[in-house]
């Protein structure tokens, strides 16, 4: 029985042909020479059973990835009466290559040229007739798709075989010997020198997603890690915390107490209660920012990350965006600036629109640390974590409520496809060297706003200078009275709501103004705190943090990449008054509840 | 031996792809990860609630949409059919 391959580039409409060729009449077989399979075909051609053998797309017949090693050794091993080859009639001048590789070898051929009414539409016009000549095989234009030119195809490949002699392959391994040298080579120099791990490894990983990706147990697995996770920042981070404060006071009481003395009232209290107290209450979060970026970095490099995103892709589908929005926003509970650009992987304008409308709702290291501070001050150890897991199902809610709420306006169907890496355990130095390169970010980031912030929040509590600090006198009490009928709705008084428009600039300087504010820091703050507030304003207080601008760097990061100035003020005008929705209806809620 | 849709196998089956009938941007991407014509593709196991297939080609994990798998046509390949 005769044999001809089908050769051509990829995407060159080459099983589309072998398709329309050979009908449903298929079949997968093995083949000398080669360890995988290949689609192969009967078919009457003039009266003679002929075989029809479609091999893989390739670039390059010198090649050496798998594809082309393997159309090489299918060439080597296998007589071949016909090779029909088939390219791209609109990249002609980067596809011919194939067609005079294959003529080098002495290769009875005939050039398919697919897609012709591509090319004409492109104005690209081919003599078939004069390139037939130069290349000595025949060429036909074909459109495979339509089933133009298939008839003239048709015809030719019938010609050809009727007259061809199959060339030995003893006689196509002498001329490939080249490739072959290089092939041993190859292989010789691999094994020398390059260990590929064993596939112990993949077992675990295969193991480790029966669990993971389990159909019952993967997203409550999901939440578990999540919130072991959350519970162990707070358990190894208190201690540090404490620490950090205790070095900081004992720093003040021995060492600039007595050497800012001399300096007049005014100047001293804006080095000490405004800069070092600011700054300082800031700086014991440290630790905590340390332990999460180090926990996410874990997660982040142990390949967890796609899975979450495997988990949740039915729901997000459902709202409109896809799993990889999923991981953004699991980024952005780091920080939503790179959460944000990191959306740049989608083609779809929508999509990305959808997904930074949401991002701005994960609860990032700076909100971390304003929520750390509330919780540790208001509530008793036993729930502090459990409220702060509780506002990281609200910024989930929030983000799945704004998608269901805008997933018509920015409608897409960009295709999903994601690869799951193998599990690894990611090294300590890894870990640390992430979790360090973010916490520098993080500072970077802060200390530009922290210490100006601190400043201004001062210069507002203590003047005019006749005003008592922090009274409804100053500037920043008249601010917070004019504030005062939309948000003393929300139950916030007017100290927090100081801090609430300086958290607009950005989150970092919250703590450190509420030292300010109420010019106290550590303990005495927290007490301070503790008795101002009850745990409903202070949780009220929490969720429109959580909701409202996360920063004006989130904001200009929003503009930079969505180009659109409406859009940027929807991303901010929209939050803004979810979150006070939220507020209040919590605030309201529990009041009315009796709490 | 007729070609079906990735879509429509069940996990644990596995099939030989036959072809891709998507645009040439996510064809190549498509091909990138390892879904050629002739490669062997396993489904590992299906998302709930209608998720995504997890798909091993070689040893490489990838999971895609019911949406695009509905675009690879494959076909069934009896289990001891090929040499190890």
């Amino acid at each position: 029985m005769k044999r001809v391959a089908l050769v051509g580039m990829p995407n060159t409409g080459k099983s589309t042909f072998f398709n329309r060729a050979t009908g449903a009449s298929a079949r997968v077989g093995n083949w000398p020479g080669i360890t995988v399979d290949l689609l192969g075909a009967r078919l009457l051609l003039a009266g003679e059973m002929v075989e029809l053998v479609d091999l893989p797309g390739i670039y390059d017949l010198h090649g050496f990835s798998d594809d082309e090693q393997v159309v090489r050794h299918f060439l080597e091993n296998n007589p071949v009466d016909l090779v029909v080859i088939i390219l791209n009639a609109t990249q002609i001048e980067r596809q011919l290559s194939l067609a005079l590789q294959l003529k080098q070898l002495c290769l009875p051929a005939v050039l398919l040229l697919n897609m012709a009414d591509e090319a004409k539409k492109f104005g690209i016009s081919i003599d078939a007739e004069k390139m037939s000549t130069s290349l000595e095989m025949p060429v036909v234009m074909l459109s495979a798709k339509y089933g133009n030119g298939y008839q003239d195809a048709h015809r030719i490949i019938t010609q050809a075989i009727q007259h061809s002699t199959p060339i030995p392959p003893e006689k196509l391994q002498v001329l490939l010997a080249a490739d072959d040298q290089i092939e041993s080579d190859m292989e010789a120099v691999l094994k020398q020198t390059v260990q590929v791990p064993v596939q112990l490894s993949d077992n675990l990983t295969t193991q480790l997603d029966r669990l993971m990706l389990h159909p019952w147990l993967g997203l409550p697995l999901f939440f578990l890690i999540m919130y072991l996770l959350f519970q162990a920042i707070f358990l190894l981070g208190k201690p540090l915390q404490d620490g950090v404060a205790w070095l900081l006071e004992a720093f003040k009481q021995g060492a600039l107490e007595p050497l800012l003395a001399g300096l007049p009232a005014a100047l001293h209290g804006l080095l000490i209660e405004g800069i070092y107290n600011g700054v300082g209450t800031v700086a014991t979060f440290v630790p905590v920012i340390v332990l999460f970026f180090l926990f996410m970095a874990l997660v982040e490099d142990s390949g967890y990350l796609s899975r979450a995103a495997f988990l949740m892709d039915a729901l997000m589908a459902k709202l409109g965006l896809d799993g990889r929005s999923f991981v953004m926003m699991l980024l952005g509970f780091g920080c939503n600036v790179p959460a944000l650009m990191g959306t740049r992987v989608m083609r779809s304008r929508n999509l990305r629109l959808l997904t930074m409308l949401v991002i701005p709702f994960s609860l990032c290291s700076a909100r971390l640390q304003v929520f750390v501070f509330i919780t540790a001050a208001i509530f008793s150890p036993k729930a502090a974590p459990l409220v702060l897991f509780s506002l990281y199902l609200f910024s989930f809610a929030a983000a799945f409520i704004t998608a269901l709420l805008f997933k018509n306006r920015f409608q897409n169907n960009e295709p999903f496809i994601l690869e799951l890496p193998p599990y690894r355990f990611p090294t300590l130095r890894q870990m640390v060297l992430r979790g360090w390169h973010e916490v520098r970010h993080f500072l970077s980031r802060a200390s530009k706003f922290i210490i100006a912030g601190v400043v201004l929040v001062w210069l507002l509590t203590h003047f005019p200078q006749n005003a008592a600090p922090g009274s409804i006198d100053t500037w920043a009490g008249m601010i917070g009275h004019f504030m005062e009928p939309v948000l003393a709705p929300i139950g916030i008084d007017q100290h927090l709501a100081i801090a609430l428009i300086f958290g607009f600039v950005a989150k970092e300087i919250v703590v450190g103004s509420l030292a300010v504010i109420y010019g106290l820091e550590g303990s005495a703050l927290t007490g301070m705190m503790a008795q101002q507030l009850d745990w409903v304003q202070a949780y009220s207080f929490m969720l429109f943090t959580l909701i409202y601008t996360p920063c004006l760097s989130t904001i200009a990061t929003i503009r930079s990449e969505s180009k659109s100035i409406p859009y940027t003020s929807f991303a901010v005008a929209f939050p803004l008054g979810l979150a006070w929705l939220l507020s209040f209806a919590f605030y309201q809620t529990a009041r009315a509840l009796g709490y | 031996m007729a070609t079906v849709n990735l879509e429509t196998l069940k996990a644990g089956e596995t099939a030989t792809i036959a072809a891709v009938h998507t645009d040439r941007a996510l064809s190549y991407r498509l091909a990138a990860l390892g879904f050629r014509i002739g490669n062997r593709v396993e489904v590992i196991r299906l998302g709930r609630f209608s998720g995504p297939l997890h798909v091993r080609i070689g040893a490489t994990d990838i999971m895609l949409r019911k949406k695009e798998a509905q675009k690879i046509e494959v076909q069934t390949v009896i289990a001891n059919h090929r040499p190890e």
